[in-house]
């Protein structure tokens, strides 16, 4: 395969690998961690008073948790509407992905953008296309957990 | 007939391709940056007035050209040939380009190697006397690639600190046999190289390989060394891809010394969190035809060799776990 790196600079794939890693820049992962785990945590703090702020409305726990997670994904889809998203997560990284921000995220940003190719070619088929893999595998192992759960 | 033939791979362009008209229009990122006052036009937005981002490359094109047409007071059909390519599926940014222009069309594909492979056929068609006035453009879009090659531009992700930054803009130029300007004498044709990178996030260790392969043909060949050249720049390496066309160089016992830069590295400041640098088939063609050229044109340089480097990776090929193969070409533009 890599004839050329052989012939030319007498390396093998391998070493030009290890050569390259040489050169790239180590991720700052500590900085990645801390600033994913407050920012992440920060989310959770305000999805907390969401949550009991639907409590007070006189919903039931269970009941609650389903306007609030509406109203992170409102939040998520919002922010990617008006371009800043995208601008926060180069900072947050996990702390705004992993969270249900990310989610609405990943389908609001996918949705505009192939909103240029019609509604049937474009928003409908397009608007699932990273976060379709999350909702395939999201809803099995759903469904194998849930089998454990009933079979124990 | 072969005596401009040398070796494999270079070509000497014996009778005068001049380099005589350029156009470089650049986007708003790219208009803030060290270089801005070499470009002929800076748009002021991404989406330049068009409804989508294809749209809006296209006008960079279009633009380029009508620029590098009117300095030189040339109409849309004074031309021989047009050669154009850029990064979009099937090259129609190019294609559409093309129908402005009522003159034989040649769309090109080597990537970001575009601007170089542009350069050499322009060159080699009027050196052997096929025409006297060939247009070459290329041009790349942030959003209309990062679109096509990654994510929509709204998702939001951490990108590695030795990603690339695809450079919003475009160049055109027109070679001529008459007008004279610096001059285009070689051009090394460099060959397909695959260096084992997978990453399609660090294409400019993907690259460097070609690249250097690239000069070394040409140095091999032409026996002459890097200090013959003022200046020798890579296409869109970055500044990991860079040191590692280097270190490959002196593996063969050539040093790149201070003559040597990468298009991608000049373009940005580094508070403009770009990562390792510029990428993309502008950013050879806006650091070439702008800033070099009229380097070139005022006398502070004489000698140069551009050697665009072109990743030939789709995402489906990515996705099918296949490397990423790179080309590179250089091209000698002298003044006489």
């Amino acid at each position: 395969m890599s004839r050329n790196l052989k012939e030319k600079f007498q390396l093998s794939a391998k070493e030009y690998q290890d050569m390259v890693q040489q050169k790239k820049p180590r991720p700052p992962l500590l900085k990645n961690m801390v600033v994913a785990f407050v920012s992440g945590g920060l989310i959770c703090l305000l999805g907390q008073l969401v949550l009991n702020f639907f409590i007070g409305m006189g919903f039931t726990t269970q009941e609650a948790s389903n306007p609030t997670v509406a109203f992170f994904i409102f939040l998520g889809a919002l922010a990617t509407g008006l371009g800043v998203f995208d601008k926060i997560a180069h900072h947050t990284g996990a702390g705004t992905a992993i969270p249900v921000t990310g989610f609405a995220n990943s389908i609001t940003s996918a949705a505009l953008e192939f909103k240029r190719e019609g509604f049937v070619a474009g928003v409908g088929s397009k608007m699932f296309l990273l976060a379709g893999s999350v909702i395939v595998f999201g809803v099995m192992t759903a469904l194998v957990i849930g089998l454990i759960s009933a079979v124990i | 007939m072969n005596s401009s033939r040398i070796g494999n791979h270079t070509i000497k362009i014996e009778s005068p391709a001049y380099l005589s008209y350029s156009g470089v229009v650049a986007g708003p990122k790219e208009g803030l940056g060290p270089l801005t006052g070499d470009y002929d036009g800076v748009k002021e937005d991404l989406e330049m007035g068009e409804k989508s981002f294809e749209k809006s490359e296209r006008r960079l094109m279009e633009d380029a050209c009508s620029i590098a047409l009117s300095k030189g007071n040339l109409g849309k059909g004074d031309i021989d040939y047009f050669i154009a390519g850029d990064l979009l599926n099937q090259i129609t940014v190019s294609g559409f380009c093309a129908l402005e222009h009522p003159v034989p069309f040649l769309g090109i594909y080597g990537a970001c190697a575009n601007l170089t492979q542009g350069l050499g056929l322009g060159a080699m068609f009027i050196a052997g006397g096929y025409g006297s006035r060939v247009l070459v453009a290329t041009s790349s879009h942030n959003c209309s690639a990062e679109r096509q090659y990654r994510y929509p531009t709204e998702y939001g992700f951490q990108k590695p600190g030795w990603a690339q930054w695809t450079v919003t803009g475009a160049g055109a130029a027109v070679i001529t046999s008459e007008v004279k300007a610096p001059r285009i004498t070689t051009v090394t044709w460099g060959e397909a190289v695959d260096s084992g990178i997978k990453d399609a996030s660090s294409l400019g260790s993907a690259m460097a390989p070609a690249a250097a392969a690239a000069m070394l043909f040409h140095f091999q060949e032409l026996q002459i060394d890097p200090q013959y050249y003022d200046l020798i720049v890579t296409g869109d390496l970055g500044q990991y891809g860079m040191q590692l066309a280097r270190e490959l160089m002196e593996r063969r016992n050539y040093q790149l010394q201070g003559n040597y830069t990468d298009c991608g590295t000049l373009i940005y400041y580094p508070h403009q969190q770009v990562g390792a640098g510029g990428s993309g088939c502008a950013s050879s063609a806006l650091v070439t035809l702008g800033n070099i050229y009229r380097r070139l044109n005022e006398g502070e340089l004489n000698k140069v060799l551009v050697v665009a480097t072109g990743a030939l990776h789709s995402p489906t090929s990515c996705f099918q776990g296949d490397s990423i193969p790179a080309v590179a070409h250089a091209v000698s533009i002298e003044n006489e």
